[in-house]
């Protein structure tokens, strides 16, 4: 089969690989239809998350076919349409068992700390991913639900993560009615956060980037106010100007490990990978929202130390929330919205490339070329 | 000001957002939010019809945290540990908890290993790596790169230039080693 690989930093290329096989009774194997490329696959793309193996296949935004079931499979069978969660995980743990399913114990040998991913290197549990024509979807009864008739497809991709976890970040927020929320990120997990937030009754979305283009999308999309960091001296100082100096009541960290806006921060981090992430937009977070407030982080960073600044945070009495998004837990609730017309996730869709391209795809992405924001992989098996 | 009592700033009325905002408040109540209470004991509602879910086969010794155990019932088998850069990763595994810097900086020390090392053993291939396509570059050919970066303001431009380096650099620098050498060692030659 075809599949993307990793190649080391930066490099990655189209390779004939073998067909994943049944390796647990309750596996299933699924050939994808369509996938993406998401945000937190450029940080392994950057060769920043440790334990990136060169010949691993990305990818844990992918839809597809089930094409064989492990013979403990009781609720899929062969030819049904599924869209997958982005997290592995068994259902029945400590973790699993009380909701918490991006935190499994029973998947993830390599770390305590995560739990498992697709195709998001060993350190969370080395699988491969999506990016490829097939795929081994492990606890085939746990995590995939077979799509509904009534939904289009590419709402069912961004449904398998940058959507719940932009809906999980503003739950973090614990916003409540007339709350000035602040997204920094204006990717799509941020334009989704953005969204989410008024939903949850926000007075004020306020989203900040330095991408020209994306803000504009924060603003059609998202119905929000925007800031490019770059206008402004200090954009801490903006935020406090805007909410009379009180600062906001909920702030959304949606950009994680490669931040920009701090030129050390960002390369001790991103280039010379001495910390596990550059948190600029965590510490301005922490620096914007007011006293008593409530910082959510849905950015991904790597396992090492960050230069954070807990010393604010806590002299400010914040709360600080985070986690990795349990996919599942949110889908019954966003089918609704999108069923009524609240949400229309496929609008952030800029970019259709197809798998033997998908070279060119990570490097639009990253380079932030032609407008990027979301770019789905179109596999050829489908 | 928030040098009195009062919020400094009242938000619009919820009328107003109702009209501007499709679906606005529609999760108002924090109570009745799909994550909310964060743990909520309720395993029947997974889909799992297992206590503890079988065993995967263990085909090589599966590297794993010291802070496990156990081997987890199921596991990824992408990509087994081979080579320098695999006594690395299982070294790093072997030896140091999560909790350790050391534990980590050898796994991307072994990450480093594993690109050079690999990018190498192809050459020896019919399918060598080739940095022309694996980088995705020829994009910038069609996709405008110009009006993509000029007059943007963008952050990432004051390093990005980095990243040419950071991709070639090593190469540049170990093709300068090799030339170095093969021209000292043919005028060695000829002298003699």
């Amino acid at each position: 089969m075809q599949a993307m690989v990793y190649r080391g930093p930066y490099k990655v290329r189209v390779e004939e690989k073998h067909r994943p096989r049944i390796e647990h009774p309750n596996d299933a194997i699924v050939r994808v239809t369509i996938a993406a490329i998401c945000g937190s696959d450029l940080h392994l793309y950057h060769g920043m998350m440790p334990d990136t193996r060169v010949g691993m296949t990305f990818g844990h935004e992918f839809i597809g076919v089930v094409e064989e079931i492990g013979s403990s499979v009781q609720n899929l069978k062969r030819g049904d349409r599924v869209m997958v969660p982005f997290n592995i995980y068994c259902g029945s743990c400590y973790f699993c068992s009380r909701g918490l399913y991006s935190n499994c114990h029973n998947v993830n040998p390599n770390a305590t700390a995560v739990g498992g991913i697709y195709g998001y290197s060993h350190t969370s549990g080395g699988y491969d991913g999506g990016q490829s024509e097939y795929v081994r979807v492990p606890f085939a009864d746990v995590g995939p639900t077979i799509i509904p008739a009534w939904m289009d497809q590419d709402d069912a991709l961004m449904l398998t993560d940058a959507l719940p976890t932009g809906y999980f970040g503003a739950q973090l927020g614990d916003i409540v009615e007339g709350d000035t929320v602040v997204v920094f990120g204006a990717g799509p997990v941020g334009l989704f956060a953005a969204k989410s937030s008024w939903l949850m009754g926000a007075g004020r979305v306020i989203v900040i980037d330095h991408l020209e283009y994306r803000l504009a999308k924060a603003r059609s999309f998202a119905q929000a106010e925007t800031f490019n960091f770059t206008e402004y001296a200090d954009i801490v100082v903006e935020m406090k100007k805007t909410t009379g100096f009180l600062g906001a009541d909920v702030v959304i960290d949606a950009v994680g490990a490669e931040a920009d806006g701090n030129l050390l921060q960002h390369v001790t981090a991103a280039k010379l990978k001495l910390q596990g992430g550059s948190p600029i937009a965590l510490n301005w977070a922490i620096d914007s929202v007011r006293k008593g407030g409530t910082v959510s982080v849905i950015g991904a960073y790597g396992p090492l130390f960050s230069a954070v600044k807990f010393g604010d945070a806590m002299n400010k009495g914040l709360t600080l929330r985070m986690n990795q998004c349990p996919v599942k837990r949110q889908w019954p609730r966003l089918f609704e919205h999108i069923q009524n017309g609240y949400l229309k996730p496929s609008d952030i869709v800029t970019h259709r490339i197809p798998l033997e391209h998908i070279a060119e795809g990570y490097h639009i992405f990253s380079a932030k070329l032609d407008d990027c924001i979301k770019p789905v992989i179109e596999v050829s098996a489908a | 000001m928030p040098y009195t009592s009062n919020k400094p700033q009242q938000p619009p009325s919820s009328a107003e957002l109702r009209a501007r905002v499709p679906g606005w408040g529609v999760d108002l109540d924090p109570a009745d939010r799909p994550s909310v209470p964060r743990e909520r004991f309720d395993p029947a509602q997974t889909g799992a019809h297992w206590d503890l879910p079988d065993q995967q086969a263990e085909n090589w010794p599966r590297e794993r945290s010291i802070e496990h155990q156990r081997l987890t019932p199921v596991f990824g088998t992408s990509t087994p540990p081979k080579g320098l850069s695999g006594a690395m990763r299982k070294y790093a595994y072997r030896r140091f908890s999560e909790a350790r810097a050391a534990h980590w900086l050898i796994l991307i020390a072994a990450d480093r290993v594993d690109a050079t090392g690999s990018h190498l053993r192809s050459f020896l291939t019919l399918h060598p790596d080739n940095p022309i396509t694996e980088t995705g570059v020829l994009s910038e050919f069609t996709h405008n790169p110009v009006s993509s970066r000029v007059k943007k303001g963008r952050a990432d431009l004051h390093h990005n230039w980095m990243d040419p380096i950071i991709v070639g650099g090593p190469w540049i620098l170990a093709g300068s080693i090799v030339l170095w050498f093969g021209t000292r060692t043919v005028a060695r030659l000829r002298r003699h």
